[in-house]
């Protein structure tokens, strides 16, 4: 991993991050509000970012061959499968009980929003979980002739 | 509109323009899809040897990813020097829910492969059918539980 990568992700950070702050994202109470249906806001916040990324996702590539740094420009394709939706449905709920998902729970720790560190915590030992699970699943039956 | 809009619509659509531009910068630079739940798991490739954390995607994504985050934060400190004149701001949501609510949702964003920012910006971004279903998902049931909690009193 070159330092120009790692650069361009702090720069990256910085700007998301404040983004995320301007637009009052790191306050769950903000977050919670739009859930309750009590100020829209949010959606402009989602419709904004989305417009901006559609825009540079579909058309960047027939502009540049490929980054300004080189290599390709990875694409991400999500699944369809179970755990896309099951896995979606289950951080609704965590989303909705807390008003944190993971971008702000970080981005608010910049503005002293230190509360925030129980739910990076719970997030850490989600994503544990999650991963200590998915080894348990793939790991050969014994006996398994694979 | 007011009623929907208490807080007018200026500071969200600016803040939404940024975090756009900057899912847009890595991606110019660097050619880098920039969702955000997956730091959750690739960090933990550092310190398990659980062979679903030493995944080439998690061990070779895992110092830009941490890169990414600081950046979020120095993000928020910029923010907290500049427009909030220093002034910082501390969530009242009881810490069990922020850490119960953490716990589902770190879990939930890890085994959906994404969250607010991956499937919400990028895989919507890129009109990905799973990520948009996904989001409409996870907007129902945050909607449901945060309905719920506000029913049975919680702020």
């Amino acid at each position: 991993m070159r330092a120009s990568t790692l650069i361009v992700c702090v720069l990256t950070g910085v700007l998301f991050g404040f983004g995320l702050a301007y637009s009052a994202m790191v306050k769950p109470e903000v977050v919670l509000s739009f859930l309750r249906f009590q100020d829209f806001g949010l959606l402009f916040v989602l419709g904004a970012a989305v417009v901006v990324t559609g825009t540079t996702y579909r058309f960047l590539p027939r502009l540049l061959a490929r980054p300004v740094l080189g290599g390709g420009f990875c694409s991400h394709p999500s699944q369809m499968t179970r755990q896309t939706l099951g896995g979606a449905a289950l951080f609704g709920i965590g989303w909705g009980l807390s008003g944190v998902c993971p971008g702000p729970a970080i981005a608010g720790l910049g503005v002293g929003n230190w509360p925030l560190l129980a739910a990076i915590a719970g997030m850490f030992a989600g994503a544990y979980l999650q991963g200590f699970l998915a080894s348990a699943q793939s790991r050969p039956i014994p006996g398994d002739a694979r | 509109m007011h009623q929907f809009f208490p807080n007018g619509v200026g500071t969200y659509l600016i803040g939404g323009l940024l975090i756009g531009s900057a899912v847009s910068f890595a991606f110019a630079m660097a050619g880098l899809v920039t969702g955000m739940s997956t730091v959750f798991s690739s960090s933990w490739s550092l310190v398990s040897r659980l062979p679903y954390f030493q995944q080439d995607r998690f061990v070779s994504s895992c110092r830009w990813r941490l890169a990414l985050a600081a950046g979020l934060v120095l993000g928020g400190v910029l923010f907290l020097f500049t427009v909030a004149h220093g002034v910082t701001f501390q969530t009242r949501i009881p810490g069990w829910r922020l850490a119960i609510g953490g716990f589902i949702a770190g879990f939930g964003a890890r085994l959906s492969n994404g969250c607010t920012s991956g499937h919400g910006i990028c895989g919507v971004g890129s009109l990905q059918l799973p990520s948009i279903l996904a989001v409409v998902i996870f907007l129902v049931t945050a909607i449901i539980t945060a309905q719920a909690v506000a029913t049975l009193g919680g702020a």
